[in-house]
């Protein structure tokens, strides 16, 4: 936009102005000489001349436009001259933030607005004035020109800035103050969080479950099938007068039925695992069960005992854990014998003394740690009679029976079956083996045992790699003319023996021969010497007998005056064996000498005794009454010290002591096994067994008033 | 997959055993199962099944094969295997509950089970 006016006078006004406000300043400032500053080539007016009007025309016109501008009319195809010339140009473009105060959209803030209105005042002020004409025009112009913004006609001129823009910045200062209390320090954050990392799982599933299955197809094949199938069906047929359909195909369905869960259990119980731990539980539930059982074995003594001593009180078994096998209840117990190795480890024989009623044996193992139910059981055809451990493998128990049969079992085989058996084929007693008992391997290292049966025979049983062999040791006789009277053995090596064989074979000879049989009931073998055992019969005699002479005995006691059920020799003393007889007495006997020592009557048969394996002078004996009794020789020399009724209307048949706790075993005839405690009083034992030894002979040459032998 | 078997005619001496008077295979007309360890409702359709495709494509054992295995396939899902001969021996392992041994009419075995 451009003022149409002549230089000079636009010089004037600007000087004048500039007196005007050099004038006024000059009034403020006081202190200034007052004094006009005029410029020197100033012209110099008359009064007349400034009077002088002058008019000028300010038009909006631009001298530069050009005024023949022709455009191409698409419409009419022709060009065209425009009659209307763009007069607008700008010079200057600075967007500002002025808004208008009646703006609807528009709440300037306060700062704002104070700074809008001081803008405001101030142009007033310079309005005021009075004198720029041209400033207010300009002005007004400028007002105009953004209001006829936006006219298509204006399309040359470049485009004038949006007035849009300003008030939305505005806006969004006028927010931003509105939020933040302060708007200087105001600073949007922003965080970036995390991505978590992608992973990959993935899982196999189970496949399906899958089976194997073979077979041939062959004509006969279908064939047979079919012929067994219609069979199959005639015999439904005959059994029930139904359709066909029906029963074949109910037949169907049972034959080719799987079997498989059934098996699946089976073989839970094979798996050794499972059994030992089923094991475990049940000795555990065993122990729980039976606690006051174990606190008394374990801990419990009878402090009585401990005060009063032996001789005047009679001492008290105290009865432990009672050992039943369930099926077995109708049954004796024949045998019982304690593991050499283990403590608590027993096996049991089951069968029958009575002639009439017998029937299949068993044998069952036992531990003191599950009284409920046998470790190991063992079926036999005839009833058991006796058992022994072998000392070297106490796995290996050597069996004889009503039969007349020895066995031998091996614990360690899972089988059943023994390890051997003797038969009629190999050589077997003819009568029931009443003892068994394991020696020490011969030369060649093979265990052996020996047996005595009813028939008078005692045989020695080698345990050779696949057999049992047999070999006769000696046929008792009740011959007395064989056995020899006088009282010195060595006598029969020398002179006598060719006689006594002479008039054995004599004998022999006789048809009557087979009549003359001692049958034997027990045996026993000498500690120090292997071969010399002492036999019992069931006529009453003892006989002392050699291994190395199978006709003839060493030596005859003669005292008993019914069967013999037990011989035991000291296991400290080699001279001195004890004798248990139906005829309700005990003896006990030197094997030198043929009368007895003591005698001890207990008033009714005496099944089974045992002396104590720590002490050479306390022995232990059961009675048929049901009544156990421990002797002290050293305390009481005629009575017992210990006098315990066990069980009523039962037979006790067997007793046994432990090598290593105070436990005493007893069997009666109803099956049932009773464990008793010793008292500590009859635990006493020497350190030396030599001690033990001598205790005993001391007793035994006061109660004979004999003089000592050298021993 | 389709496995399928067919033989010929086994030997010509059957001719002059069935001149017998007294010939067992004249019963042999029904199905025998001869092991399966299907389900029960299962079982009895699938035998149906086969005595239908064996009498439809009488002489034909591929066929008869062929369109066992393409109803199973589509009855009780993919990977069905059948096979129908007069001999023939196998061992295969087979999806538990889905093994069918069969013979049909005398001469005929069939074997249908599904494979993993």
């Amino acid at each position: 936009m451009y003022q149409q006016r002549t230089a000079q006078p636009i010089s004037e006004t600007a000087t004048s102005k500039k007196t005007f406000v050099d004038v006024n300043r000059d009034e403020d400032d006081d202190w200034l000489p007052k004094e006009l500053q005029k410029p020197p080539n100033q012209c110099q007016l008359t009064e007349q001349e400034l009077d002088e009007e002058f008019t000028r025309i300010l038009n909006a016109n631009n001298p530069l436009a050009p005024q023949n501008i022709a455009r191409y009319n698409f419409k009419e195809k022709t060009f065209k001259c425009s009659p209307n010339v763009d007069h607008l140009v700008v010079h200057l473009d600075i967007s500002g933030y002025l808004t208008f105060k009646n703006d609807v959209e528009e709440k300037p803030i306060k700062p704002v607005q104070d700074e809008n209105n001081a803008t405001e005042t101030e142009e007033k002020a310079t309005n005021t004035e009075g004198n720029s004409e041209e400033n207010k025009n300009t002005e007004t112009t400028t007002e105009q020109g953004t209001s006829t913004e936006g006219n298509p006609e204006n399309a040359e001129q470049p485009p004038a800035p949006a007035p849009a823009p300003v008030p939305e910045q505005e806006q969004d200062d006028n927010n931003a103050a509105n939020n933040s209390k302060n708007p200087f320090n105001f600073s949007e954050r922003a965080l970036q969080t995390f991505n978590n990392l992608s992973r990959e799982t993935s899982t196999n599933t189970e496949p399906p479950p899958k089976n194997t299955f073979s077979d041939t197809v062959t004509q006969w094949a279908i064939f047979d099938e079919y012929v067994k199938d219609l069979a199959q069906k005639e015999k439904a047929n005959k059994e029930k007068a139904k359709p066909a359909f029906g029963a074949k195909n109910k037949g169907d369905d049972h034959t080719f039925e799987l079997p498989v869960e059934n098996h699946v259990e089976d073989v839970y119980y094979r798996d050794p695992e499972l059994k030992m731990s089923i094991r475990k539980i049940e000795r555990m539930t065993n122990q729980n069960t039976h606690d006051e059982i174990t606190q008394d074995f374990k801990y419990w003594d009878d402090v009585a005992d401990e005060v009063k001593g032996l001789k005047n009180s009679n001492a008290r078994l105290l009865p432990l854990w009672k050992f039943v096998y369930k099926k077995e209840k109708k049954k004796h117990v024949t045998a019982l014998c304690w593991n050499p190795c283990l403590s608590d480890f027993f096996v049991v024989g089951y069968g029958s003394y009575n002639f009439s009623k017998q029937g299949p044996g068993l044998i069952a193992c036992f531990t003191l740690k599950n009284p409920s139910y046998p470790e190991f059981v063992y079926n036999t055809n005839s009833g058991v009679m006796c058992l022994d451990f072998y000392e070297k493998t106490p796995s290996l128990i050597a069996v004889g029976m009503y039969d007349g049969t020895v066995a031998v079992y091996d614990l360690a085989r899972k089988s059943e079956l023994p390890l051997y058996k003797s038969s009629t084929k190999t050589g077997k007693h003819t009568d029931p083996v009443w003892e068994v008992k394991w020696q020490k391997d011969d030369l060649y290292e093979h265990p052996n045992f020996f047996s005595i049966s009813s028939d008078g025979k005692i045989i020695q049983w080698t345990l050779l790699k696949n057999e049992l062999k047999k070999m006769d040791i000696i046929i008792l006789r009740s011959d007395k003319e064989l056995s020899i009277k006088t009282e010195d053995p060595k006598k029969i090596e020398t002179e006598n023996e060719d006689e006594n064989i002479r008039a054995l074979i004599e004998k022999e000879n006789n048809e009557d021969v087979a009549f003359d049989y001692a049958s034997g009931s027990c045996f026993d073998f000498n500690l120090q010497d292997d071969n010399v055992f002492v036999v019992g019969t069931e006529e009453g005699n003892i006989f002392k007998c050699s291994t190395s002479y199978n006709k003839q005995y060493l030596m005859t006691y003669e005292g008993h005056q019914m069967a013999i059920y037990c011989t035991k020799y000291n296991k400290f003393h080699p001279r001195i064996f004890l004798s248990a007889s139906a005829d309700w007495t005990i003896k006990l006997w030197d094997h030198d000498y043929d009368k007895p020592i003591i005698t001890f009557d207990l008033n009714s048969p005496v099944s089974s005794i045992e002396w104590s394996p720590y002490s050479s002078t306390i022995f232990a004996a059961v009675t048929n009454e049901g009544k156990v009794y421990i002797f002290e020789l050293n305390e009481k020399k005629y009575e017992p010290v210990c006098e315990q009724q066990i069980v009523k209307k039962a037979k006790l048949t067997h007793i046994r002591f432990n090598k290593y706790e105070p436990i005493l075993l007893v069997g009666d005839d109803k099956g049932n096994i009773y464990s008793l405690k010793l008292p500590p009083s009859l635990r006493k034992h020497s350190k030396e067994p030599r001690d033990e030894m001598q205790k005993l002979e001391k007793i035994i040459l006061i109660t004979s008033g004999r003089m000592p032998q050298n021993n | 997959m389709e496995v399928s078997e067919s033989t010929s005619n086994l030997a010509e001496g059957k001719g002059e055993k069935t001149s017998e008077s007294t010939d067992p295979r004249k019963n042999f007309n029904y199905p025998l199962v001869k092991y399966c360890d299907m389900l029960d409702e299962m079982k009895l359709e699938v035998v149906d099944l086969v005595v239908t495709a064996l009498e439809r494509h009488q002489g034909n054992y591929e066929g008869a094969a062929k369109s066992v295995k393409e109803t199973m396939d589509k009855k009780y899902g993919n990977s069905w295997h059948s096979v129908v001969g007069e001999g023939f021996g196998f061992e295969i392992t087979h999806e538990v509950k889905n093994l069918l041994y069969m013979f049909f009419g005398g001469n005929i075995g069939v074997l249908l089970w599904k494979a993993l």
